[in-house]
């Protein structure tokens, strides 16, 4: 077990009213919560890093509640979600993976009983990057509604020997959404997909 | 309400670590970010009346959002700054009209004193133009460790015929000051500069 060195959190919050066709009566929310965190493997290849896991679980659990909290509190307006993290440069695309199960069970967890699959992305890079956050709907994956991203980044972060790692969560369908496909209100919710 | 806002956007960064020191309480900053429609998008208009109006709405909205990002009562926050990136449709003179005749009254309204100008900076970009928004202490403008900016974006604006307003309000300065200078237990407050 080694201690999670966090530098820096950032909360980003969108309220969504329109995207050029008519005011939604309940904006879209997204919100993203973000942690800089010293990469305890960087600069060198370590075979046993499973571990760390066990480690990020505390602080998943508090990134996840903080995004509830700032999508205004109530666990059940949380309709979509996703996962996501940047390594700097002195680490490896496998240091981000680290990020899938403590990321994951942070939401469920905080979420109660979501049934899909937490939507993710990872890379490499330096301060600055961006990365395109995917959102699916938290109880099946198919709802297309509910197939969004959020683009989030931090201009200092990551340094080469720092993980940027990322939360969002969303309270909706992409505000004007009208593609088709499964609904919401028809989601079976057996399998975490339909 | 004028202003015609596509979206709502906080930003709050927390600094809880800086070259292996603890920052001891964290530093916070946040930013309130308005998408809003460019009334004078694409052709010469001579009176700017009405964004100057806009920017009065905006400095009560965005402010009242940044500090509750934060969860402080208004009178506690020590710095400020605003900035507005025009789309490319648009004229700097726009950023101007939003941020300069109006907005400040609200915002200091808001914050209880405010003797020291609020720093701003302004450009005209397109869709994801980092905006770095100066930051100086709300009552006296020398406190050197209050000398300070916080680069914000939102990836989808603005668009060619709208502008970004964002106001950044925290509760302290950078987060290892060291440079000396006029310090915050030594304000006047007399003449917003010491």
């Amino acid at each position: 077990m080694s201690k999670v060195e966090v530098r820096k959190r950032v909360t980003i919050v969108e309220e969504i009213f329109h995207e050029g066709g008519p005011i939604a009566a309940n904006p879209l929310r997204r919100a993203a919560a973000l942690a800089a965190i010293r990469n305890p493997f960087a600069g060198k290849y370590v075979e046993e890093i499973a571990g760390f896991m066990d480690d990020l679980k505390p602080l998943g659990l508090e990134m996840a509640k903080s995004l509830v909290a700032a999508l205004g509190g109530q666990a059940k307006t949380i309709e979509g979600y996703g996962k996501g993290a940047i390594v700097g440069s002195a680490g490896e695309l496998e240091h981000g993976a680290l990020w899938h199960v403590p990321g994951g069970y942070a939401m469920r967890e905080i979420l109660g009983d979501a049934k899909a699959i937490v939507a993710s992305t990872k890379k490499v890079g330096a301060p600055g990057t961006r990365l395109d956050v995917p959102v699916t709907h938290v109880n099946a994956s198919y709802v297309r509604s509910h197939f969004d991203a959020m683009e989030v980044g931090i201009a200092d972060a990551p340094r080469a020997d720092e993980i940027l790692l990322a939360l969002v969560m969303t309270t909706g369908p992409r505000v004007h959404a009208r593609v088709g496909g499964l609904r919401a209100s028809e989601i079976k919710g057996e399998d975490g997909l339909r | 309400m004028k202003a015609k806002i596509r979206k709502l956007v906080t930003f709050v960064e927390e600094t809880q670590t800086e070259m292996d020191q603890a920052v001891d309480p964290p530093t916070r900053r946040a930013a309130a970010a308005a998408v809003i429609e460019n009334p004078f998008a694409g052709r010469y208009v001579a009176d700017l009346a009405e964004l100057m109006e806009i920017g009065e709405e905006l400095g009560a909205l965005l402010t009242e959002r940044a500090v509750a990002a934060l969860g402080i009562a208004g009178p506690a926050a020590e710095s400020y700054g605003k900035a507005a990136a025009v789309g490319e449709n648009g004229e700097l003179e726009h950023a101007a009209a939003v941020l300069h005749p109006k907005l400040g009254t609200p915002v200091r309204k808001a914050l209880g004193k405010g003797a020291a100008l609020i720093p701003s900076s302004k450009k005209r970009g397109g869709l994801g133009v980092p905006l770095d928004i100066p930051l100086g202490h709300k009552d006296a403008a020398f406190v050197r460790s209050h000398f300070d900016g916080m680069e914000i974006r939102v990836s989808d604006a603005p668009r060619a015929n709208e502008i970004l307003v964002a106001i950044a309000v925290t509760d302290s300065g950078r987060p290892l000051p060291r440079v000396g200078g006029l310090t915050k237990d030594q304000i006047k407050g007399e003449d917003g500069l010491r």
